[in-house]
């Protein structure tokens, strides 16, 4: 077996899994030990995948159904890296609901292990195979609350909506094999015939599928009931993760098997975009809870990710690459606030919560001010080169429909971050919030508000790094 | 030159910032915090005079040019000044300071954050001023909006939150399209470079387009009739401090930018769009004029007045002669003295009376005689009586419009007698008249540092009123150069 060097990292965290499975059992009172070795899992694994892959500019594995790039490469470490951290400031609020369990880092890990798989995935089967494993994993984590009402009937929300949309993905992939016969993506790729009906049946039943994943508009219902249900952390979990994973495949979907089929799908794929980002922009208005907030938020979002991914050339996938990753760190500043909306033990979520914050928490506010103004979009911090990227690549392919559309949404979206900084700054305060949280929490805020702020000094390194991705 | 001193102008207000955020927590030495930013912004002063000594005015190339690779392959950090933008960073780096001592009694809560944003304000304002690069400049355009929104939202009066959000929206609704324009000029000529694109010029099949949206974006922020209806909310709610910023800089961004890149890149849409430019400039001056006429709330009538005088401005621009440009300028550089003044003058009598109504006022000229005078000098010079900086401007613009169309001509100086209606009846109302009002009485007359601020704001406005040469000098070469530049343009284009 060549290069088997390059599954190292999955094979490894499979094997960690069931070590700290087995650990769980017999040890009691073991979920403390057991989530410091998930938190160095994560980050071993990481460092494997680097040393191993990052090299590696393009390398098939078991007959071509497992494929390593650049791409699959740097989404996994991003994957690795957002778990540990999500992990890393999760264990204060799962300690508050006495669900500080070991199932818990257990679960991230399996679900990290189903988006590696589909993330390097170059076969039908192996991707559904990756994906129902990070699935299922994250229908236990959304109902992980499981004596609050709310995250039960997340956990079964999602599980419903999530299978359905699995059961149209697997007959987009029937589809798809009957027509190509067979399951690889480069074989699929080559036998594409743009006459069979049926093959553009299956592009559309894989896409609605994948766009139920990603939620994109107007696949999107289930995600801001399954963000306000789910515990906090989960939702972090949530809004980055499975993201990143999805995101790859719609990538490597719509640039490997479909890609001699781009006037079938482009289309699909800017409406999705343009409804994304309206529709996101608009719904996040009237909302009162900041969870639900962020879900419409996050909508808006990939919305932008998929412009990128519209335009069908490497700059577009380079710009979403660099999206999601600024996204994700934007995300995580987010939620680590929201972590630290906690008063005798009890955590507030909605966006009343935050009246008269600067005045108590002059700092966690301002940090706040410094997020939200990104994920508005407005320079010079980082969601303004995210965006800015996106519509250069989009702007490069005479798309000005969906540049502007994307711009006016942008402006709409910054009244709702707008409202939060307006409650924050200009309201009256509050009781002020406790102040003991966590140093990693703290940590988690500080480096992605100051990544967040001085990402215009270094705006040449993280474009480096993802120029690499090359794929048509 | 190896001292890269327009990046110090740009950093040296947020290090001051910076300085101020490390010292928080520790309110009660306001006046060490105060000093501190003053302290900041005077050094910034000095370093912005010691440009304009150093500038040379007798060519029109942008000078102390800065060149760094930013995103690579893609956009380089590029800042230099020429005869149009020094004025306007000497006009920021003179403002501020004032500014920051008027602060005294106008900012009760949260000086330290109040000064910080200040600080980062006048970076960014510094940065449109010197950015030779599109992507540059939006980003320093664009971003003035957080510190300005915060301004407003805290510090503001009772309705500050709804004009808040107002001017943010507002600048943000035009400011994306200019985006757009900006990343299309980089495909279509593939730089964002001004110094290159003066060179290779675009394709006027594009230009009308892209005019069309750099226009919006200007257009909002001039303000310009009809989306010139944030700046009288913004203006009357924001602390005077924030109404000095907004009327005396944060306007001329957008007179600048006219003059730089809508000339300067657009040759052939400008023709086109001239008499659209025209048509709202003559409504703006007149109507809001007369609008201005009707007003009850001082701060109200000087917005409205602002907005009237930056009608003159976009006339003077888009006549593309000479003299229009030249007075255009001068008439931002008065505009920014004289209106900063007015509003520092209002500011002066709200602090003791809290009321901007002109009615609560009458007869004040026999208990505050000293900011009488003050208050005469600003508003002379706000109608441009000869003599003052406002009559260099305004006479300048109305020359070069005889000279194009004289109908627009006749038309503006209608508003100019307009002006000098609402400017004197605001002032008979206010200051003299019988005393009603038995509050009045317990008025104090100027303290120290309004007077001087008051006086270093009135003297500028005097000696450019009676000796305008230094002004136009550094602006002359740049100007006459940017004219020839258009006509080649024009002329090789079509």
């Amino acid at each position: 077996m060549n290069n088997i060097e390059l599954v190292f990292p999955e094979i490894f965290i499979s094997l960690s899994i069931m070590f700290l499975l087995i650990l769980g059992v017999f040890k009691k009172e073991s979920s403390r030990i057991i989530q410091n070795l998930s938190l160095i899992v994560l980050l071993t694994t990481a460092v494997i995948t680097f040393n191993e892959t990052i090299s590696v500019e393009q390398a098939t594995l078991f007959n071509g159904s497992i494929s390593i790039d650049y791409l699959s490469s740097f989404m996994k470490i991003v994957t690795l890296l957002a778990a540990f951290v999500v992990l890393l400031i999760s264990s204060n609020y799962l300690k508050t609901f006495k669900i500080f369990k070991i199932e818990y880092p257990i679960l991230i890990l399996s679900s990290v292990l189903g988006m590696m798989i589909m993330i390097s995935s170059n076969d039908l089967i192996v991707f559904y195979m990756g994906l129902e494993l990070q699935s299922l994993a994250l229908y236990v984590l959304a109902t992980f609350n499981r004596d609050q009402l709310k995250s039960s009937e997340a956990g079964l929300k999602y599980f419903v909506l999530s299978a359905l949309s699995s059961g149209l993905l697997l007959y987009g992939c029937s589809l798809i094999y009957g027509f190509t016969g067979s399951t690889n993506f480069n074989v699929i790729a080559s036998q594409f015939n743009a006459n069979e009906y049926a093959l553009t049946f299956g592009i559309v039943f894989i896409l609605v599928g994948l766009a139920f994943k990603i939620s994109a508009v107007p696949f999107h219902m289930w995600a801001p009931d399954v963000y306000e249900g789910s515990p906090t952390s989960v939702t972090l979990f949530f809004t980055m993760v499975p993201k990143i994973a999805a995101l790859t495949v719609f990538i490597r979907f719509l640039y490997v098997p479909f890609l001699n089929l781009i006037d079938q799908w482009q289309m699909i794929l800017v409406f999705l975009s343009i409804a994304s980002m309206l529709f996101g922009a608009i719904a996040a208005i009237g909302q009162k809870n900041l969870k639900r907030l962020i879900a419409y938020s996050s909508i808006s979002h990939i919305g932008y990710a998929l412009a990128g991914l519209a335009t069908v050339s490497n700059d577009g996938i380079q710009s979403s690459v660099v999206y999601i990753t600024i996204y994700i760190v934007m995300n995580l500043g987010f939620f680590s606030c929201l972590l630290m909306m906690k008063r005798n033990n009890i955590y507030y979520e909605n966006i009343d919560d935050l009246s008269g914050l600067s005045k108590n928490h002059p700092l966690l506010s301002l940090s706040l001010l410094i997020i939200l103004f990104s994920l508005a979009g407005i320079p010079p911090l980082a969601g303004f080169f995210a965006k800015f990227y996106i519509f250069k690549s989009v702007i490069e392919q005479s798309m000005y429909f969906l540049a502007i559309v994307g711009l006016l949404s942008t402006v709409v979206a910054a009244f709702y971050y707008l409202r939060i900084i307006k409650i924050m700054y200009f309201d009256k305060e509050m009781e002020s919030y406790d102040t003991d949280h966590s140093l990693w929490l703290k940590l988690s805020l500080t480096i992605s508000t100051l990544a967040i702020l001085i990402y215009f000094l270094f705006p040449s390194q993280l474009t480096g790094v993802v120029s690499k991705i090359i794929l048509i | 030159m190896n001292f890269p001193i327009l990046s110090s102008l740009i950093l040296l207000p947020s290090i001051g910032a910076l300085f101020l955020f490390f010292t928080r927590g520790k309110n009660d030495n306001k006046i060490t915090i105060k000093y501190v930013a003053l302290f900041t912004s005077l050094v910034n002063f000095f370093l912005s005079i010691y440009l304009w000594i150093l500038f040379d005015q007798t060519t029109s190339d942008f000078q102390f040019i800065e060149n760094r690779v930013w995103i690579e392959g893609l956009i380089n950090y590029q800042v230099g000044v020429d005869g149009i933008s020094i004025l306007f960073i000497i006009l920021t780096t003179f403002i501020t300071p004032l500014c920051i001592i008027s602060v005294n009694n106008s900012v009760r809560i949260r000086l330290n954050e109040f000064l910080i944003a200040i600080l980062i304000m006048e970076t960014f304002m510094i940065g449109v001023f010197c950015s030779l690069d599109l992507v540059v400049f939006y980003l320093f355009f664009e971003a003035g909006l957080i510190p300005m929104f915060l301004i407003i939202g805290i510090w503001g009066g009772s309705r500050r939150v709804y004009s808040a959000f107002k001017f943010f929206l507002f600048t943000l609704l035009g400011s994306v399209l200019m985006l757009v324009a900006i990343i299309s000029i980089y495909w279509i000529t593939g730089t964002t470079d001004v110094v290159k694109l003066y060179e290779l010029g675009i394709d006027p099949k594009y230009q009308n387009l892209l005019w069309l949206a750099f226009f919006s974006s200007f257009a909002v922020k001039t303000p310009m009739w009809p989306v010139h209806t944030w700046l009288p909310d913004a203006h009357v709610e924001a602390p005077t401090a924030g109404s000095v910023l907004l009327a005396a800089i944060l306007l001329k961004m957008a007179g600048y930018g006219f003059i730089r890149f809508s000339l300067g890149l657009f040759p052939t849409a400008s023709e086109i769009f001239t008499p659209l430019i025209y048509t709202l400039s003559i409504i703006a001056i007149i109507f809001t004029s007369l609008i201005a006429l009707m007003q009850e709330d001082m701060k109200k009538l000087i917005a409205y007045s602002s907005v009237a005088h930056m009608g003159f401005v976009t006339l003077g621009i888009f006549t593309i002669q000479q003299q229009g440009i030249e007075g255009s300028i001068i008439q931002m550089i008065s505009h920014g003295l004289v209106s900063a003044a007015l509003f520092l003058c209002v500011g002066v009598i709200y602090d003791r009376m809290h009321s901007r109504l002109i009615t609560t006022y009458g007869g004040i000229v026999t208990i505050i005689p000293k900011y009488a005078v003050l208050f005469m000098i600003f508003t002379l010079a706000a109608l441009g009586l000869p003599g003052t900086s406002g009559f260099v401007g305004e006479f300048l613009i109305l020359m070069a419009a005889f000279k194009d169309n004289f109908l627009v001509a006749v038309l503006a100086s209608l508003g100019v007698i307009i002006g000098a209606a609402y400017m004197l009846w605001l002032y008979k109302r206010v200051v003299f008249g019988k005393l009603i009002n038995s509050d009045l009485k317990k008025m104090i007359d100027l303290n120290r540092s309004e007077i001087f601020i008051l006086t270093s704001l009135a003297i500028p406005t005097l000696y450019f009123g009676f000796y305008p040469d230094p002004l136009i000098k550094t602006i002359e070469v740049s100007i006459s150069d940017l004219i020839q530049m258009y006509n080649y343009n024009l002329a090789s284009k079509i």
